[in-house]
């Protein structure tokens, strides 16, 4: 038993003082190797009595097992110490900017449309579109805008142009989102509820004004509409996208050739301190105008007035942008000014929704 | 339209105040836009007593006096003849705006003797153009209070507030101030004084002055009256109306010229006066032929075009009618016998002839929104009264020409109707009341129009005057009810939803959206095809802004210029809009277009900064086409337009003919134009064009996976360069249909070394063909068999040779 106690040590001093696999390979050929010291020991047994055998066996399988084990262990240990040495030498500067990659963005007038167009179908409007070269009729004469009548001075109209010999009326751009409705109602009649987003184009310039911008129109025709639904679609509208809880509007009489009544809505706000909060203060701020469609317009539109009556309205969709973003040039919208776009815009995947909220 | 509070109160007797009157005003649809009291100027005005007064030493018309004001005794050097001891003045001390002289008061020296202030006149301080001293308060008011304080207590027909509102072009009867006074007397705001009664104006004499209309022209002027005066004085008018002229910023001329711009603006019944010694025989009212020049009153030449209407007389054109009169029959202050006109004439002609002499006159203005024709006698009286009252002289009898048109009608008031489309509470006897308030005449469920509301065309209408005086502020919001119970059905199209997709899928591979103009230059235009005269705009603002854009790339282009003149040099731009083929309506198609402009992203440490190029662009395009969901399978042709690069350029198309999109680069002369430091590739999708999907079921094919593993052979053949890859791919895939499921080219080795390699013209292109084994693992034999057959069909497609 000495002699074992012997080979123990020895072994395990080696395998504690091994300094690389291959040293712990000799090692493990040395003792547990087929031509081993404790195989051959091993080996011997057959030849010892059965009471040596019986002490000698279980004792050499010990020492295998613990000569084995400490193998194992010391490779692990040697492995982890090489791995450790490695990773020292791993370093990165981790202070250094991600891989570049583009960061896109949406303009706020398409986020500000999409807003609108998730209110307006919880409510159960759809969303009705018409081209932006238009003829005099649906621009004008089928909205009871008489051609020599002041009030189609006041449009800022562009016209497009006609040759000499061509006599029909020139072409239009849009000065209003209007003739969407009559394009809808000859195409699906009443009743209906829509909306219709989109350019519209004036022929003016200056500080707040650009020759092109976007309005939506909206419309509902049905048997009993009265301008209280009017109103209080439009406090609902604007508690949805203002996410304001005490909308307070105010009705004012007005006058627009395509509706009858009409009425120019203000909503109240305030402007303490140059910042703009809407539903408190005591001002009032212009942000619509509305009415109950005129009856030679659902004519146009081949609409039975003795059944059907509903109402219209017209919103700015750069204005109410600039409003509730805190946007404060409109002529910002339309230069493409990358820091412009980045600081303004929307993220792709941040599409509005009521259930998800619809501002940002 | 200006008026003041107490012309106003001319129309209109009440007690309400100044707010009440503005918010009703605003209420009733004619909106308050300004409000100016004209005594906020003087303010700082405060009274003084003059303690002392001595000669100037150095002047003899100069006193030196001492003013007793809140600030003390101040010396101050007066002018004014009547300045003296004893009088109580208003004194403007340094620092004080003076309105009537335009300057700030500051302390001088006047012959050498120090002065520390002013004392005013009533010109200096715009209350009237007296000027021959210095005011004189009456009373003893207390010395240092303010001056306008004074005059509200002794003097409170100065604070006389002006009022502007906008009037919508529906209400030429708001252009009046009794129409203004009408409006809020139905509301409830007073009463109506009662100023129609008609005058007797006594005509001592019938003028030989004849008056014709020609036949063709009475569809545009019905009725022309009219009466001579002889013997008028015509100098300055009473100071009430110069008053009354200058609150509204009118400038007073004459008594004749006031008295017609009172009229103007009291009635909407605008006049014009000859002077009848100026006036060669008699007055014809005609079209005019075309090319007659007239010199009108505003002191331009005006030159006539065919149709317009026109009066003349033996000299030839005299007045362009209803818009402005002639400078040779004008009233001057030696004017003694004069014509005054009183006519109805046809608001379009008048808004044609106006808008062509780009003339604006208060008399167009009125004339095209229309007048009440019923008034044109009257008015006309009213006038020569006036005239008469101030300026004397003896009146003929009224010359008439034509007759006063009649514009009788009613309509039915529905007053269930009314209540039904207003969603309020108003009474039929309420309504009856506002109605008649306003001048209608109600028989049965008949409302006949009073002459002066030329825009009451229908029984609509009646609703916005019965919902107006009623007040819409009243109105409370009644919910809209749904459609139908339960979960709101999707609303949008299957377009709209490919326009929504398209947007955030580009915006989501790095593009920022921009909004650009639809309209562009003709130079850009024209480099992608377009600016041809049909998609011109015919009264642009700029020449910036001249034609429809043909594409969305120049205005994208255009934006990629600015922000590299701004020091950003990379960019990845979009833009989802239409463009326009053509000047009609149906010419206007839907597009999405991205350009990338330089590279990849800035300099980087990892070295993955590279130059965009063509396969950036038709990756993006095809990521596109997927979200839109466009056939997986389309042709990738060349031969794209002119504007892209001709070799590195493409279409991808479903079928030779419906084009899906174009990518690559863009033109290097294109890139030049728009003056960008590329390069710059861009992809244009046409959203129209992809088929929309005609399945209706949610449910997908099903899957079919094997669990046999897929086998990978790679091949490399040298072809020639021009030889397409896939031409290459198409030709290995068809050696085996069934086993083969995809190709992919991993490398291209091109260029000169290559060339020096393989020969001239010539490239190498490795690919990899994966199988799929159905049934069984393939074999060694059954692979080298479809290898060869893709070797074979490869050869035989491009001519190349297997790489040794």
């Amino acid at each position: 038993m000495e002699a074992l106690n012997d080979l123990k040590s020895k072994y395990l001093n080696a395998v504690s003082e091994a300094v690389d696999e291959s040293a712990l390979e000799n090692l493990r050929i040395a003792a547990v190797g087929k031509k081993g010291e404790v195989s051959l020991k091993m080996r011997e047994l057959g030849k010892m009595s059965p009471e040596e055998r019986q002490t000698a066996g279980p004792a050499l399988n010990a020492l295998k097992d613990e000569i084995n084990s400490a193998l194992t262990a010391k490779k692990a240990a040697l492995s982890d110490a090489a791995l450790n040495e490695r990773l020292q030498n791993e370093w990165l500067d981790v202070s250094m900017s991600g891989r570049p990659r583009r960061q896109g963005s949406l303009h706020p007038i398409s986020q500000v449309t999409e807003e609108i167009v998730a209110i307006f179908a919880s409510l159960g409007f759809s969303v009705a579109e018409g081209p932006q070269i238009e003829n005099d009729y649906y621009n004008f004469d089928a909205l009871n805008i008489a051609p020599e009548h002041p009030a189609r001075q006041e449009h800022d109209t562009f016209y497009m142009h006609r040759d000499k010999e061509d006599e029909r009326a020139p072409n239009v751009l849009r000065t209003h989102t209007s003739p969407v409705q009559i394009r809808y109602l000859e195409k699906n009649g009443a009743p209906c509820r829509i909306i219709c987003p989109g350019r519209v184009y004036r022929a003016d310039y200056d500080q707040t004004h650009t020759p092109m911008f976007h309005q939506y129109e909206g419309m509902c025709i049905d048997k009993d509409i009265s301008m209280a639904n009017l109103k209080w679609t439009l406090e609902e509208f604007c508690r949805a996208f203002f996410q304001v809880d005490n909308i307070e509007l105010r009705f004012r009489a007005s006058h627009f050739p395509f509706t009858e009544p009409s009425a120019e809505v203000d909503i109240r706000c305030s402007w303490a301190g140059g910042q703009l909060k809407i539903g408190e203060g005591d001002d009032w701020m212009e942000i619509l105008g509305s009415g109950m469609v005129h009856p030679k317009v659902l004519h146009a539109g081949g609409i039975d007035t003795d059944i059907y009556q509903g109402f219209a309205f017209g919103m700015g969709i750069d204005r109410l942008a600039m409003l509730k973003y805190g946007i404060p040039d409109l002529r910002a919208f339309f230069d493409s000014d990358l820091r412009w776009l980045r600081h303004y815009g929307f993220a792709s995947l941040d599409a509005p929704n009521l259930h998800n909220g619809i501002s940002r | 339209m200006k008026f003041t509070l107490s012309w106003l109160k001319e129309h209109l007797k009440t007690d309400a105040s100044l707010d009440d009157i503005l918010y009703a005003l605003t209420d009733l649809g004619l909106e308050v836009e300004d409000v100016v009291n004209p005594l906020d100027k003087l303010d700082d005005f405060t009274i003084g007593y003059v303690a002392d007064a001595e000669k100037h030493p150095d002047a003899d018309k100069l006193r030196v006096c001492k003013v007793n004001t809140d600030e003390g005794e101040l010396q101050i050097i007066c002018g004014a003849p009547n300045a003296r001891k004893g009088i109580y003045v208003v004194v403007a001390k340094p620092g004080v705006y003076v309105p009537g002289l335009d300057i700030t008061i500051g302390v001088g020296k006047i012959r050498g003797i120090e002065s520390f202030g002013m004392m005013a006149s009533e010109r200096e301080m715009e209350l009237s153009d007296e000027h021959d001293g210095i005011i004189e308060l009456e009373g003893s008011p207390s010395i240092g209070s303010k001056f306008v304080d004074y005059l509200k207590k002794n003097k409170p027909e100065t604070v006389d507030p002006i009022i502007e509102i906008a009037i919508t072009p529906n209400r030429p009867d708001a252009l009046g101030v009794r129409g203004i006074a009408r409006d809020l007397a139905a509301r409830g705001i007073g009463e109506l004084i009662n100023r129609d009664t008609e005058v007797e104006i006594d005509g001592k004499f019938s003028s030989k002055l004849k008056i014709s209309i020609d036949q063709s022209t009475l569809n545009g002027c019905p009725l022309f009256v009219g009466r001579v005066i002889k013997g008028v004085k015509n100098g300055p008018s009473p100071n009430w109306l110069q008053t009354a002229l200058r609150a509204i910023g009118l400038r007073p001329i004459s008594l004749l010229v006031d008295i017609t711009n009172y009229y103007t603006y009291d009635r909407n019944r605008p006049l014009h006066v000859f002077d009848m010694d100026k006036v060669s025989g008699n007055l014809r009212i005609h079209q005019a032929k075309g090319g007659e020049t007239i010199t009108a009153l505003d002191d331009k030449e005006y030159v006539m075009q065919k149709d317009m209407m026109v009066i003349s007389d033996d000299n030839g054109i005299e007045s362009i009618a209803g818009i402005m009169g002639g400078l040779n029959t004008g009233c001057d202050e030696n004017t003694v016998n004069v014509f005054v006109e009183s006519a109805y004439w046809d608001p379009t002609k008048i808004a044609i002839t106006g808008r062509k002499l780009k003339i604006n006159s208060d008399a167009r203005y009125r004339f095209e929104r229309g007048v009440d024709p019923l008034f044109t006698i009257s008015g006309c009286d009213h006038a020569v009264a006036l005239i008469q009252k101030f300026g004397g002289g003896e009146a003929s009898n009224l010359i008439t020409a034509g007759s006063v048109p009649d514009v009788s009608r009613s309509y039915t008031l529905d007053t269930d109707r009314v209540e039904s489309l207003v969603g309020m509470e108003i009474s039929a006897k309420m309504q009856i009341k506002y109605l008649t308030d306003l001048g209608f005449i109600i028989k049965g469920d008949q409302a006949y129009v009073p002459s002066w509301r030329p825009d009451i065309l229908g029984s609509a209408d009646l609703v916005e005057e019965v919902a107006r005086i009623a007040s819409l502020t009243k109105l409370v919001g009644v919910p809209l009810p749904r459609l139908s119970d339960g979960v709101p059905k999707p609303i949008l199209t299957p377009m709209q939803r490919r326009e929504a997709m398209a947007r955030r899928t580009i915006a989501a591979l790095g593009y920022n959206e921009c909004v650009t103009y639809s309209f562009i230059d003709r130079v850009s235009a024209e480099l992608f095809g377009g600016g041809s005269d049909n998609v011109m705009i015919g009264n642009p603002i700029s020449s910036e802004m001249s034609h429809m854009r043909p594409s969305l790339l120049p205005g994208l282009l255009q934006a990629a210029q600015r922000n590299q003149a701004r020091g950003v040099m990379d960019m990845a731009l979009f833009e989802v809009g239409p463009v326009f083929h053509g000047g009609e309506p149906e010419e206007q198609e839907l597009l999405a277009s991205g350009l990338l402009v330089g590279h990849t992203g800035p300099r980087d440490a990892y070295g993955v900064r590279r130059a965009v190029d063509a396969f950036d662009a038709k990756a993006d395009a095809e990521a596109v086409l997927s979200a839109i969901g466009a056939p997986e399978k389309l042709m990738v042709l060349r031969g794209a337009k002119a504007w892209w690069h001709p070799g590195r350029s493409g279409k991808l198309s479903l079928g030779p003919k419906n084009i899906m999109c174009a990518f690559g680069e863009l033109h290097p002369k294109v890139v030049e134009a728009f003056n960008i430091k590329g390069p710059a590739v861009a992809f244009a999708i046409h959203l129209e064009n992809p088929p929309l999907p005609k399945k209706k079921t949610t449910t997908r094919a099903a899957l079919k996976t094997s669990d046999l593993q897929t086998v990978d052979r790679d091949f490399a053949f040298v072809v020639d360069n021009s030889v397409e890859a896939l031409t290459i791919l198409n030709a290995a895939k068809g050696a085996d249909k069934s086993l083969i499921f995809d190709a992919y080219v991993f490398d291209v080795f091109d260029g000169v070394k290559a060339e020096g390699q393989m020969g001239p013209e010539k490239k190498s292109v490795a690919f990899t063909v994966k199988l799929q084994p159905k049934e069984t693992t393939l074999t060694d034999k059954e692979i080298e068999a479809v290898s060869e057959k893709i070797i074979e069909k490869v050869t035989k497609a491009t001519g190349g040779a297997l790489r040794g």
